[in-house]
This record gives structure tokens, sequence and C-alpha cells, in this order.
């Protein structure tokens, strides 16, 4: 069993209330606000505390975006997961109306807010957090507002994320697919863990309710069909849809039928975790002078198919904090140091598969060193690039069917493009 | 779609309320909004704007939906503090509620709902119930959340106008979204109610099962929280529910996700095909490292969650221990739930790696993070035999780099291995006493006396290492002092030469004398006692065999775990504790009369009452609330017996091992017990959130022949509160303190139960008799508190209550009929008429005669009130049907409502 939250508030990044919408009464304002300016004034980094946090018979729920805390406060067993990630849904949702979540932007929009805030939550219970459909309904122009005269049929339908009696001269399906590269290499070169998330991205311009059906290589569905795809079929770890995704057809024969939301959309994000070759490898040596300088010399590796190119590569070295006049040489792209982040980052624009750059540096350390020196912040290798038309896992969309009862034709476009997640390779 | 409306908050600070008042009446519907959006602004910003309530409220016939929401929003605000004002509200809210719009419809109860002023309360039913069958559902399902809003003000209400029936109609309502939110509003009236009212039977299950698939996600896990109760008749009905709850795991929203792992495993209890069970594990498992790559809140629950079901089930992420491997930028309470995992999930198959990554976290920045890295290392070594000399050599590396922190952790790590493995590893003790010198931590200086004491015949110079600690014995904390006492004792016994001997001098003297610390004193005294009477004794004691610890990191009770799994999702889980423990809104409860008498029953002896299990449950809960938050210490308890249990009833043969022992524990357990309950609860009158820490509850109870105020004062403030006073404003019956308040000075978190005898007819009140006593209670350090509480009649029925037949008869003819009252009280029951009778007989209501008329049994009772006043009681009832027609004849006319209170609360 769970329950419900007491209220909502909207606090500014000294913790201070904003906004807030009392749901059941049990828990005041200044109750919370003492409690959560105390917490935030404790910790100098507020990214260290727990996001959940129990004090005085009352459990707060907390995330932050820019310079705004969006917190929940509890006196019940409530649905932590599903508090927490309305919180979240609750930033989109204002992101949506507002463009940015801020304080400002809150200020400029109070009383929109407190309109959502009410029919995003009833009694502490989350309701409905679909922007499109919200802002059918909810509307910033107050002149507009006269001509509401009911709820969009979707906030109570079965296909609650889309309305009815859309119109669009040219029907248009953009589809993205996406794969982020997580890999984490140890300090002994040994890649400890790799995996790929993936999402399919769909931008929908589609006149009415359409059906859609979506193949992929996906290997069970193939070999359930009795079929060998041409090339090759994926097996994929873990797939989760998007609501409007019907679950149980999934579950039965594997099919992926929906009717899309208007416009874009995460229809689904999936995890494989196999080993995959580093598609870039960064390798660096150090030189360490105590008290005098410091020599870095790294070697970056395309290791990927020569047809293909990394494009936006962005090598962040990490240097001690204490180096100073940096000489540094590249054999390509531009290098530069970067005080705010401890780094040298190296950049290069276009980084075609099996080609091997380098870049030398040098720095200058400090003569003197603080006696009780603590331990140098370790911080990884960090690596970002994009690679077009490539995909790690080999994933194709098959065909996506849209069928409507207008029976008009529309085009889908499918776009491939693999990114770097979290990847990270330690320092030896 | 960016606005404008941070203008609102400018305004000029002079005459501001009266320039809104005159805007609010203006005349141009332009201006009044703008003066509504000023008034909200001024609200929001927390000035207090409830002057302007009238003109605001004015303002709520409108046309103009925007402006609507704010005065409404006003009203929600402010509705309390004006109750009588906010009757003015009401004509409109009612129009709203039947306007052809169902925005405003819908908005017109949500809102009233929301208001906890009774008299708007009494209005609300009508709307709700014509809501609650609206066309519109919209409509309804703001109805549906709207009758909890009405249960949680007035549950009686709610009972007597039928909107439960209502409720649970809507359970099968076409409406997805309707059908979501009656399950939660019935879910949430379940938990505070004491009677089943929401139960799932396999039909609604099924319904519910189908409305899965068409509601919104957040209606998913209303109805799949709900659902995760349900138990299933046998294995094929268990089976066909998980086989519909898996395709959520395939869905977007983690919470979902969670709720139907949660409802699998609960129903994975059920199943016996052990190729089924296998099969979910197998399914649960990459839903579940997905988890992972949520936004890292919701990862924090994910992993306080992993963490329980990996207890349960420790083959689901067996082979995914490489996804809880820490991220260089995650948030740190991100990194320290992984490392916990790790530790759960590390075997003789993957510790190589894992230790390469605790090593690496050792070297990180945070300070929190690098201790819980190394206290992880130890904890694999005592878990895993095979690894535990590859673990060594990770911590002797770690030591290696110095860092001081590091090397003190590891060092209290160390000695536990030694206690999981004694006489294996001691060769590495001169390494470790290499860094004798950059201890400061109390706990990793008793961690390495204790060693330097237990090895004392390997350490050439364990008398110069102790000697060297000796010097600040006076300086150290209770737990360096305790260890050094200790090891000294033991280097004495295993080299009694003249060193040690004036060392043992030196500190029995300081450990006896020059302190004041009882523990370390007695323990003095002991060792003293036991070198000058008997040493081979002594020895025997001291330098007993000790039990061998083991890794705890499984270390919740099942029954527990059991219970923790049933919450998955919810705080419950985040915490590792039962809701019990945290949810602080109150329950509707009454005493029963047999739970008043428990106390008194257990003094006697009589501890077989039903209601001591009762309490007995309660007790084990909370003990295991305390093991587990043992538990959840950063540094793992490794020393076996725990103190709770050692002082108590000390193991007969070796008694003295429990000095030893004891001394241990200190050093690693938190003393902070908490004191067991010894009664049923009270109701809480000041909570401490109004009392600045300090919580009372309390009630009038009779015990032999005499009325006492059974008070529990709890202080969770962080000072010492002393000086308790306390004093009874002039009440009905005239009730006083027949003594002062004797409490101790209360210690932070301590509390403190009495019983304090009260006396009547002292400060009489005029006016009809009710049932209100105010209490103040007042200390040296806080101001004077004020609380009320009732009085129930029942406490002053006297033990002499009990008429014959004959005198009741002729009493009830004595008094003219005018002289009797009948009420019927409906939420009372009674289920069989003897054990009725035997417990109102305990509340000294006794029994008469009874006789049986048209299928219901009329049961004749008479008590004596205070000052002798008889009440003649008839009830009419029919066994196991709520309602019940209770007449009374007494001669004091006046107290038949308060004997109808008290005869409802003791039939409950």
């Amino acid at each position: 069993m769970a329950g419900a939250v007491s209220a909502l508030f909207l606090l500014d990044i000294k913790g201070r209330v904003l906004v807030w919408r009392d749901y059941r009464g049990d828990v005041s304002a200044v109750q919370a606000e003492r409690f959560f300016t105390k917490l935030i004034e404790k910790e100098v980094d507020p990214d260290s505390h727990d996001p959940v946090v129990y004090d005085n018979g009352v459990t707060y729920m907390f995330i932050q975006h820019n310079n705004v805390f969006l917190m929940t406060a509890a006196r019940q067993n409530c649905n932590a997961a599903s508090i927490l990630l309305f919180l979240h849904r609750v930033i989109d949702v204002f992101k949506h109306y507002f463009e940015e979540l801020e304080e400002e932007s809150l200020r400029d929009n109070f009383v929109v807010v407190y309109e959502l805030l009410d029919e995003m939550m009833d009694f502490g219970y989350p309701q409905y957090t679909e922007a499109k459909i919200l802002s059918e309904f909810i509307k910033t122009d107050a002149y507009r507002m006269e001509v509401t005269q009911r709820p969009p049929m979707a906030v109570t339908n079965a296909v609650s994320w889309r309305s009815e009696g859309i119109k669009y001269k040219k029907n248009e399906v953009f589809l993205d697919v996406v794969e982020s590269v997580n890999i984490l290499v140890n300090s002994n070169g040994q890649i400890i863990r790799s995996d790929v998330v993936g999402a399919l991205k769909m931008r929908t311009y589609l006149s009415g309710m359409p059906e859609c059906k979506l193949g992929l290589n996906d290997r069970v569905l193939l070999e359930a069909q009795g079929r060998s795809a041409k090339g090759k079929a994926i097996d994929l770890d873990d797939i989760k849809f998007h609501q409007c995704v019907r679950l149980a057809r999934f579950d039965n024969d594997r099919t992926i039928s929906f009717i899309p939301p208007d416009g874009s959309f995460d229809l689904m994000t999936y995890r494989l975790s196999t080993q995959v070759k580093p598609l870039i490898w960064v390798e660096a040596q150090v030189e360490r002078h105590s008290r005098s300088r410091i020599e870095l010399m790294v070697k970056a590796r395309s290791q990927f198919k020569e047809r293909s190119t990394a494009t936006n590569v962005e090598i962040e070295i990490p240097v001690p904090s204490d180096a100073t006049n940096p000489n540094v040489r590249t054999s390509m792209g531009s290098a530069a140091y970067a005080p705010e982040k401890d780094a040298l980052v190296w950049k290069i624009k276009s980084f075609p598969g099996g080609k091997e750059y380098m870049v030398r540096a040098e720095f200058s350390l400090p003569s003197i060193t603080a006696e009780e020196s603590t331990p140098e912040k370790k911080a990884p290798i960090r690596v970002k690039f994009e690679i077009p038309y490539f995909t790690v896992s080999g994933i194709q969309v098959r065909y996506l069917k849209i069928i409507e009862k207008s029976g008009y034709q529309a085009l889908p476009w499918v776009r491939y493009i693999t990114m770097a997640g979290e990847y990270e390779l330690r320092l030896m | 779609m960016s606005g404008h409306d941070s203008k609102y908050f400018s305004t000029t600070k002079k005459g501001e309320i009266p320039e809104l008042k005159e805007e609010l009446n203006s005349q141009y519907k332009d201006k009044k909004k703008d003066a509504v959006k000023k008034v909200i602004a001024a609200m929001t910003v927390g000035k207090d704007v409830s002057s302007l309530f009238t003109d605001v409220v004015n303002c709520m016939q409108t046309e103009n939906l925007e402006l609507k929401k704010l005065v409404y929003l006003y009203l929600i605000n402010y509705a309390k503090s004006n109750p009588d004002l906010a009757i003015l509200a009401v004509n409109t809210f009612v129009k709203d509620s039947q306007d052809p719009n169902p925005l405003i419809r819908a908005l017109a109860v949500r809102t009233m709902g929301c208001i906890r002023v009774d008299k708007i309360t009494e209005y609300l039913c009508d709307p709700l119930q014509r809501c609650l069958k609206d066309d519109d559902p919209y409509v309804r399902k703001t109805a549906a959340i709207c009758v909890a809003k009405l249960y949680d003000i007035n549950a009686e209400l709610v009972e007597d106008r039928g909107f439960l029936d209502t409720l649970k109609d809507l359970i099968s309502d076409n409406n997805p979204m309707v059908v979501a939110n009656a399950v939660a509003a019935l879910a949430e009236i379940q938990e505070t109610s004491a009677r089943p009212i929401f139960e799932i039977t396999s039909q609604t299950l099924s319904k519910l099962l189908t409305a899965l698939n068409e509601c919104t996600e957040w209606g998913q896990v209303f109805i799949l929280d709900a659902l995760s109760t349900y138990k299933a008749a046998d294995a094929l009905e268990a089976e066909n529910i998980v086989e519909r709850v898996t395709p959520r795991l395939q869905h977007a929203n983690c919470a979902v996700v969670l709720s139907a792992v949660k409802m699998i495993l609960q129903q994975m209890e059920l199943i016996t095909s052990t190729d089924v069970v296998r099969n979910l594990c197998k399914k649960m498992a990459p839903p579940l490292v997905t988890l992972l790559s949520a936004e890292p809140e919701l990862q924090y629950v994910a992993l306080r969650n992993i963490s329980l079901i990996v207890q349960k089930r420790p083959t689901i992420l067996a082979h995914e221990i490489k996804v809880f491997f820490c991220k260089y930028n995650d948030p740190i309470y991100v990194k320290m739930e992984k490392l916990e995992i790790m530790i759960k999930l590390a075997s003789d198959r993957n510790i190589d790696q894992v230790l390469l990554e605790f090593k690496e976290y050792a070297t990180e920045v945070d300070v929190d993070f690098v201790r819980k890295a190394v206290r992880a290392i130890g904890r694999c070594a005592i878990k895993l035999e095979r690894a535990a000399e590859r673990c060594i050599s990770v911590l002797l590396e770690l030591i290696k780099v110095k860092v001081n922190y590091v090397v003190q952790e590891a060092i209290i790590v160390i000695k536990d291995i030694f206690r999981r493995y004694p006489n294996t590893y001691e060769s590495i003790i001169a390494t470790l006493c290499e860094s004798l010198d950059t201890l400061d931590e109390p706990e990793a200086k008793a961690s390495m006396i204790w060693i330097i004491g237990e090895y004392a015949e390997r350490i050439d110079n364990a008398d110069e290492l102790l000697e060297s600690f000796l010097e600040s014995f006076p300086e150290e904390q209770a737990m360096v002092q305790l260890q050094l006492l200790t090891a000294t004792v033991k280097l004495f016994l295993k080299k009694p030469t003249e060193g040690p001997q004036q060392m043992i001098q030196v500190v029995l003297n300081n450990a006896t004398m020059e302190t004041d610390n009882p523990d370390l004193r007695d323990r003095a005294y002991i060792y003293w006692r036991l070198l000058s009477t008997d040493p081979e004794a002594a020895k025997d004691v001291v330098l007993a065999e000790k039990p061998v610890i083991s890794d705890d990191s499984n270390s919740l009770e099942p029954s527990l775990l059991d219970e923790l799994l049933g919450n998955i999702a919810t705080l419950s889980s985040v915490y590792h504790k039962l809701p019990e423990a945290f949810v602080s809104r109150a329950k509707l409860t009454f005493a029963r009369p047999d739970d008043e008498e428990y106390p008194a029953a257990v003094e006697t002896g009589n501890s077989e009452s039903p209601s001591y299990e009762v309490d007995g449950a309660a007790a084990t809960s909370s003990q295991s609330f305390t093991s587990h938050e043992t538990a959840r210490q950063p540094a793992p308890v490794a020393a076996a017996p725990t103190p709770s249990s050692a002082p108590a009833s000390p193991p007969a043969p070796v008694p003295d091992l429990l000095g030893d022992l004891l001394g241990l524990d200190n050093a690693l357990v938190p003393v902070d017990q908490p004191i067991a309950p010894s009664g049923p609860p009270l109701p809480v009158l000041l909570p401490s959130t109004t009392g600045q820490g300090l919580q009372i509850s309390a009630q009038l109870v009779r015990r032999d022949g005499q009325v006492f105020y059974n008070l529990l004062l709890e202080n969770n403030s962080q000072v010492v509160l002393d000086g308790f006073m306390i004093q009874f404003n002039k009440n009905t019956f005239g009730l006083a303190a027949a003594g002062p308040l004797q409490i101790p000075p209360l210690l932070p978190q301590d509390s403190a139960r009495i019983l304090l005898p009260m006396v009547m007819f002292q400060n009489l009140s005029t006016g009809p008799p009710n049932t209100l006593l105010q209490v103040a209670v007042k200390n040296n350090q806080q101001p004077v508190w004020y609380f009320n509480d009732k009085i129930s009649l029942h406490v002053f029925f006297s033990e002499d209550g009990r008429m014959e037949r004959a005198n009741f008869l002729e009493t009830w003819k004595s008094l003219p009929d005018s002289n009797e009252v009948a009420k019927d009280l409906s939420s009372a029951i009674i289920h069989s008429i003897d054990s009725t009778v035997e417990n109102l007989a305990a509340t000294n209501v006794f029994f008469v005669a009874k006789r049986r008329n048209a299928n219901k049994d009329i049961l004749y009772m008479s008590a004596k009130g205070p000052r002798g006043i008889p009440f003649l009681i008839e009830l009419t009832a029919s066994v196991g049907a709520p309602g019940i027609k209770c007449a009374v004849k007494t001669p004091s006319l006046e107290m038949a409502p308060l004997l109808f209170d008290a005869m409802e609360a003791l039939l409950k």
C-alpha cells in the first residue's frame, strides 16, 4: 500500500519557498522551509545529500533543476519512486510552458504554476503530466481561457497522450535511433564495463488517430516468425516503452504497436551489455616531476571502420589543480587548458576511422606544496563524440507502418547516430 | 509562452491592503482580476492577506475560469482562519458543481474537498453525490479522490452518506482514470480504518488487471500498489497474476516497473515450480539493471530496493555486479548504495575485480566514501574466507599510502579480520605498528590497542607500545580507556614481568580513582579483584577464546525483510523501516477496554491475556528495527553478542569474558537502545512538532478503583528538559492532580511514563457537563504547553456498580419516564454477547439481565458514575451487525450524552 504527499514546494537556491501548493494541510510551509534551508546550509554540495530525508515526522523528497528545488513533504508511506519521477515530470511540464524552469520563470508565471499544480496532483496523488494536452486547457494567454468548455477527452481517455482532430497537410514521421556508448576502463587498461543505451526518438506530424507498427531486426521476433533477417538480427537486453505502446501485445508476440503522441517523444529505449570494442581508445602517459612540472603524452585511436567518421570529438584529460603555464602541441585539432575543469580539453572536429592522433602537453607545478596534502582528485579521462549513420548494436528499423482511417500516406524518415555516453578511462 | 506575472509582486508597501481592497471592489473586470492576482502574489510570498477575505470571495461569481481558480486557491489557504466567512462561498461552490462546463464542476468539488472547515464540509455531500455519478469521467475521477478527502475530515459522514459504496462501484467504471483514482482513494481509506473496507476479491483483481492496460502511468502505480497486498489462493492463480503483470516491466516509468517487481515478488512466494521462479528471476534482472540509467534520485530509490531484493533472492543479480561499479560523476548517495550492493554481491568468482574497484574508490576525495570503501574490503574479507588474504594485502597497500583516515579505517577492519580468522594473519602486525602515532580517532585507537593486547606475546615491544598510550590515559575517550585497561591486563597475564606490573598499577589506579565513568571503574575493580584473588582464574576469563564473528551484510531479519519487500518502491523500502516507524498520520483508533486493563493484568502476573501478545509483537518489531539500525551503521558490528542481552543474562561459565566483550561492543555499537514500550500506545495529545520536540501522550485510566492520568513524555528535542509541572483547567468532574508530577530530567531522545493519581471534585466548572479536559504542562526550558484531552465517563464507573435484578427493577420504576433517553450508536457492534458482557464488566458496566425481542437481543446493564449516580442501561442490538440502540435511565439526565459517548467507545 502506498500513500500521498502533503505538499509540493518550489524553492529557490537557498531553500526559500517560491511557490507551494498545500494538498493535505498537515505540513506547514514554515516547517518545510526551516528544515530545508538548514539542510542545504549544512551541505556545501547539494548533490551529496540523500534525496529522501526524514525529519520530525515528515519525509522530504527533492530534486534540483537550475536554481530551483522541487520538493514534496509527506507524512505517509508514499511511493518514493513515483513521487520523485513525478517531480521530474513537473520539470518537463514547466519547461514546455516556460521554455526554461528557473526562479525567474516561476515568478513570471505564478498564476499558471498554481493552475498546473492543481491539475497535475490532487490530494497528493499524481494525476496528469502530459504537457501537450495540459496546454490545451491551461493556457498562459488568459483570453483564450474563456473558450475552453471542457477538459480535452485525452485527460481521461485510455489514449491519454493524444487529442483527437489533429490535422497536418503533410504527414511525416522522423525517427532517430540514438545510441549512447557507456564504457569504463580501469587503470590497468581493462574494460570493466561497457554497455549501449539506445533510444528511438520520434517526431510525429500525423493527422487523426494513426495506428503505427514498428518492425525491428529483433532476433526474438524474427525467430518467432521463422524468418532469418537479411543482415544480422540483434538481441536487446531490456526494452522500455513509452506508455503509448501496448505492452501486453508486445509481451504476447513482440509486436510494437501504438498510437503516437503528437510531436516529439521517446518511443522506446533499450540496453544491451555486449562487450564492445571502445570506439575511441585513449592512452595517456603522465610523467610527473614533483614540484617542478608535469608532462602528458596522450594518444587517441579510432577503432571503427574507415568509412565512418566521428565528429565533435572532445577528450578531457585531467591535470593537477595547481598546474600552470600550459605548453601544448597537437597532431590534429586543438587542445586548451580549462582550469575550471582541472583538465586539458582536446577537440577534434572530424576523426575518421582507423586513425591515430596525439597531443603533448607540459605544465608547471608549484615548487612548494602544503604539508598536509589531501589526496589528488583522481578524475578519469572523459571522451565525447558522435558518429552519424552508425550504430554499435546494429539495430535496424525494418518498417514503420502507419495506418489511419482517412487512408493518407505518411513518410517515415529514419536516421542513425552513435554518441559517447558515460565514457570514462581511468588514468594509470 | 512566458508570462509577466512578476509585476504583481511589486506593490507599494504603504497602504497595500486598503489599496487592494479598493481594487477588488472595482467595477472593471480587468482591474478586479489584477487585484486578485496581486493578492495571490502577496499570499505566495507569505504576507497575510486574510483580512481581504470577504472582498476576494465577492469576486468568486465570475465566468472567468482563471479568476475563479485564483479565488478558489485563496479560499483553500484562508478558509480555515475565517470559518464563519467561508460559508459565504458555499453557494457559489454548490452552483459551480452544477455548471455545464465539466472543468468547473470538477474544480468546485476538488476545491471544496480541500477546505477543511466543518461548515463547508456539510454542504459538500450533495455536490459530491452528484459528481460521483457525473456523465463526464473528468468530474468522476476528481470526485473519487474527493471521497478520500472527506473521509480524512469526517469519516462518519462518508460512511453515513454511503459514499464508500459509490466509490466501490467506481472500480467497475468504464473509464480507466476513474478506476485508478477510486483505487487510490479506497486504499487510503483502508489504511485509516480499522475495519475492512477495500477487500480485493479475485473478481476485482481481474478487473483491475485489465484496467492496468489502459490507465495513465500514475494510475498503474496506484493499482499495482493496491494489488500488491492480494494473496493468491494457490500457485496457479499466482502464476496467472504474474503473467498479466510482467508486461509492465517494459514500461518507461520506473515507478511502474518497481511496483510490478513488488507484485511479482509477492506472488513468487506462492509459486512452487522452480522453473517458473528461475524464469521470473531472469525476467526481472534486466529491468532492475536498467533502473540504474534513470535520474540519480530514482537510482537511489532503486538501489535501496535492490539491496532488499538481493537479500531475498541473491541469484537475480548475481552476474550483474559490474553494473554497480561507481561512475566518476555519480552523486555520493548513489555511490554509497552501490558500494553496499557490491559487498552483498561479492563472491569468490568476482572478488578480484571487486577489490580492484574498492582500491580505486579508496583513493577518491570524499572522505565518507573512502572510509566506506575501506570497510567494504574488510567486510569482504570476513565474508569470503578464500579471498581474505587478498583483501588484507589490498588493505596493507592502502596503509602504505599513509593517508591518515584510510589508515585508521583499515586498522578498524583489520581488527575484525583478526577476530574472524584468529592466529592467521598476525604477520602483518609489524606493519600496523608503524602507523601507531598517526592514530587520532578513538575507534581506530581502541582497535589498535585491542590488537596489541590480544597478541601481546608476539609483539616484542608490546609493553612500550601500550605505555605510549598510557601517558594520555585520563584524556582518552571512554572506549579507548576501556581497551587500554583490558589490553594492559592481557599484557600482564601474558608477560608477568616488572614493566607490565608497574603499568597495571598505574592503569588500575587511574581507572578506579581518577574516573567518574562507572563502566570503566566497575571493570577495573573486577580485574583488580580477579588478579588479586586468583590470577589463574583471571587468565581463564580474560584470555578466553572468543566466539567467531561473521559477516553481517545480509543482516535484515527474514520476517522484517519480507514485510519490507511488500513495501517496495515506497518510503518504507528506502528507509528499510516499517511504515509504523515513520508514518505520523494519526490513526482513528479507540483504546479498547481490554487494552486499558492490560498493564494491570501484567502486574498481577496474568500474562496470558491476549493483549499481551499484541504488545509482545510490537516489542519484537521495534527490536528488529534496532538491530537493523545497527546494521546500517557504516561500521559493521563485528562482535557477535549483542550488548543489550549481555548485561541482562551473563553467560554463566565465563562471566568475565563479558567485561572484555563489553568494551568491544561499547566501541562499536551505538548505545542508545530504545526504551521498550511498557503498555498500549497512548493517544498523542501534544505532537512533538507543536511541542518543540516534546511529545506528550496521555489518557485517563482507572486502576484499582482510582483514576490516574497515564502520561508518556518523550523528549525529541536537543536539550535536557526538567522541572515538569502539570495543571488541569476547571472541568465537569473537577479532576485535578492528587500530587505533583514527578518526572526526572528528560535527556534528549529519552522518555518517561508515569501514572499520575487524580482526585475529583477539586475545581469544578459550571455549565452543562462536557468531556473537555484542558491540560497545561510546563518545564524549565520551554514555554507552557496547553492541550486538550477528552474525558471518557467510564473511568469514573465504580467497582460497586453492580445491581441485583430486583434492585434494578425497583430503581427503574422509581424514576419518571422523562428521565429516560435513547440514542443510536451507529458504529457500535456486539460480536458476541458473552465477550461484550465480559468486556463491559471489566470497565465496571455490569450485566443485569437479557431478553430477546423480534430477532434482537436486549441487554440490561448497570453502572455507577461519579457521586454515586446510577445509570440503568438498556442495549438493543443484533449480534454481529453494527448499530446499537442505547437507552439510559438516570437521575442525572445531563450526564446521558457523556454516557453515550463512553458506551460507543466501549462497544467499538
